[in-house]
């Protein structure tokens, strides 16, 4: 119950773009057609499910001097939490990699349509916020599995519902200077207002 | 009407012309214009739609189907105010005059603020003044607590307007309707004023023993308000216990929003809608089915004990009657703009819209009411469900072949 609970909170009650933006220069720039924001929402799911449970174990078992592997009753181990940066970085870049490849073999199409945005996903603040959540928070290695799975799944409902409305307000008399980003940020602002509906939920 | 017409087509419409002085304000000439008169336009280009039920019909038959909601609104005001002034029992004009005293002055603001809004939109960017407003400005007057300062009240409208409405393009171009992105501005901004669960604030209790003493042709001058928490906000402290009865939330009068009370005035909006076809049943039935399937559940729940919150023991008929919820489903969700457009999508968006009002009203406790943000919410996805219910017909007529 308390990891579904977990996970109704990270899609709506805390969602990655919405309640954080987290990731918004990809959720800005490929939320043009439904078809590619749900290609990509998909690929951070994925690497979201992975890197966060993969820099669970990282981080309680080799970095953080109280829990690691070196660690006795009597002494903490080593501190090597000044690596947590590099080493979340250098999960989530490898793990980016992987997917890259996969739907280069998968769907040429996809991959066409996903351009520089797939490799970009190894920078995306959403997959690094979330690591440093689970850090934080102090997830188990099960609540960090739900969280990363959960909140890139909140991560692509907010994408595929700009997505839509996006493909919707194409030809909507907006003003010139907002055409695009602007008015997508305007609408944002918007969604954040509605998905405040959650906010104060207590799971 | 002849002596109309000649001032208005040949003293004032010159100017108005291209090369006249006021050029520019050509589009609010044009309101007033078609106000009076049939317009001689044409189309020259496009398409051709030719269908007496236009835009201006539209919009005229729901301002008809909300005149029962404001003039019962608007009575329920005054006999909340008389009755908080401690007169026993206020005669039916009494209570309308002294309602509009307290409604006319807060339709007077919403109307000038989004009118000028408008208007400014309309010259620069010169497109008509259509009557959209007049909706949005009617539906944010009624949506309003009637405590609500006017300042407040002029900056939400501000806001559902120009970001609402205007940055997309105008009338028919909105995602979210207009009205709740106003109402949702003032419940955030304005947390103290709007969160629903007090709706009349004291601000002098000599006032109140005044209005007692020197009878009751003083309190109708006496537009202050005394402090009296809405049906809602009892029902999330204490549960069914304090409820008013169902005839008295049927009829509306019980503290709350100006035109939200009284299910009776929504349903005789609701029949005007559904005739005319400008609202759609399938959105309002769906709604109804998914908050009545929600209550439901949660009163099951509650009777086995598993959930203890008092809200949740309210029976699902006195839930359907309370806050917003009528009013919400039969002018909020049937929007034509902002809610879905394909058929299957209106009983989707219906019944999600109603199984999240219900949720949000009894699972989150920051917000006794859940109406306004579960609308919005689907305003958001609405988009959504179309692509795909039109991609799924698309799909099926092609197996078709």
């Amino acid at each position: 119950m308390d990891l579904f609970n977990l996970a109704i909170k990270s899609i709506f009650v805390e969602n990655m773009v919405l309640a954080f933006f987290l990731g918004m220069c990809s959720y800005l720039a490929v939320s043009k057609k439904v078809e590619t924001a749900i290609g990509l929402g998909l690929a951070v799911t994925f690497v979201q499910t992975i890197t966060v449970p993969a820099n669970w174990v990282i981080y309680n078992k080799f970095l953080n001097p109280n829990t690691n592997i070196w660690a006795t009753d009597a002494a903490p181990g080593p501190d090597l939490t000044f690596l947590t940066f590099i080493c979340f970085i250098a999960v989530i870049a490898a793990m980016v990699q992987l997917v890259e490849m996969v739907i280069e073999k998968v769907s040429a199409t996809l991959y066409a349509a996903l351009g520089i945005f797939l490799p970009l996903i190894a920078v995306n603040c959403a997959i690094l916020g979330g690591s440093l959540f689970m850090k934080d928070r102090e997830y188990t290695l099960s609540e960090s599995v739900v969280f990363g799975f959960s909140s890139g799944i909140g991560w692509l409902l907010a994408i595929v519902a700009i997505a839509a409305i996006r493909e919707k307000i194409r030809y909507s008399h907006v003003p010139n200077g907002l055409r695009g980003l602007g008015i997508t940020f305007l609408i944002t602002g918007l969604m954040a207002m509605a998905f405040m509906c959650f906010s104060g939920i207590k799971l | 009407m002849k002596f109309l017409d000649d001032i208005i087509h040949n003293k004032i419409k010159p100017h108005f012309d291209k090369g006249g002085k006021l050029e520019q304000f050509y589009y609010a000439f044009e309101a007033g214009e078609s106000f009076h008169f049939v317009t001689d336009k044409r189309t020259d280009t496009g398409a051709h739609v030719r269908d007496h039920v236009d835009l201006k019909r539209m919009m005229v038959t729901v301002i008809l189907a909300l005149v029962p909601c404001f003039l019962i609104g608007t009575w329920n005001v005054g006999v909340q105010q008389l009755s908080a002034a401690g007169v026993a029992s206020p005669g039916l004009v009494e209570s309308f005059i002294q309602g509009l005293g307290k409604v006319l002055p807060l339709m007077l603001t919403v109307y000038a603020t989004g009118g000028t809004i408008e208007a400014i939109f309309a010259c620069i960017r010169k497109h008509e003044i259509n009557e959209g407003f007049l909706v949005s400005g009617f539906l944010i007057t009624l949506v309003m607590p009637p405590t609500l300062p006017l300042w407040q009240a002029a900056m939400g409208t501000a806001f559902g307007v120009f970001i609402g409405k205007e940055v997309f393009g105008g009338t028919g171009m909105n995602i979210l309707n207009p009205a709740l992105t106003a109402r949702a501005f003032c419940f955030f901004a304005f947390a103290q004023q709007m969160s629903g669960d007090k709706v009349w604030v004291a601000p002098n209790e000599n006032l109140v023993l005044n209005g007692v003493q020197l009878g009751e042709s003083k309190a109708l001058l006496m537009h202050e308000a005394v402090s009296m928490a809405t049906p809602l906000g009892n029902a999330a402290k204490t549960g069914a216990e304090n409820l008013p009865s169902t005839m008295e939330m049927f009829l509306g009068t019980i503290p709350g929003s100006i035109g939200e009370t009284s299910v009776l005035a929504c349903l005789i909006g609701a029949a005007i809608l559904i005739i005319s076809g400008v609202g759609s049943y399938r959105t309002m039935l769906g709604t109804i089915i998914g908050g009545a399937a929600v209550t439901i559940l949660f009163n099951v729940l509650f009777d086995k004990g598993t959930v203890e919150a008092p809200i949740l023991g309210v029976n699902w008929i006195q839930h359907l009657f309370l806050g917003g919820f009528a009013f919400g489903l039969v002018f909020m969700c049937t929007d034509p703009v902002s809610s879905a457009a394909t058929n299957t999508g209106k009983w989707i968006f219906g019944i999600l819209t109603g199984i999240l009002a219900m949720t949000i009203r009894c699972v989150n406790p920051a917000y006794p009411e859940g109406m306004m943000l579960a609308v919005l919410f689907m305003n958001v996805f609405a988009p959504l469900i179309d692509h795909y219910v039109v991609g799924a017909s698309v799909k099926r007529r092609l197996a078709r072949g």
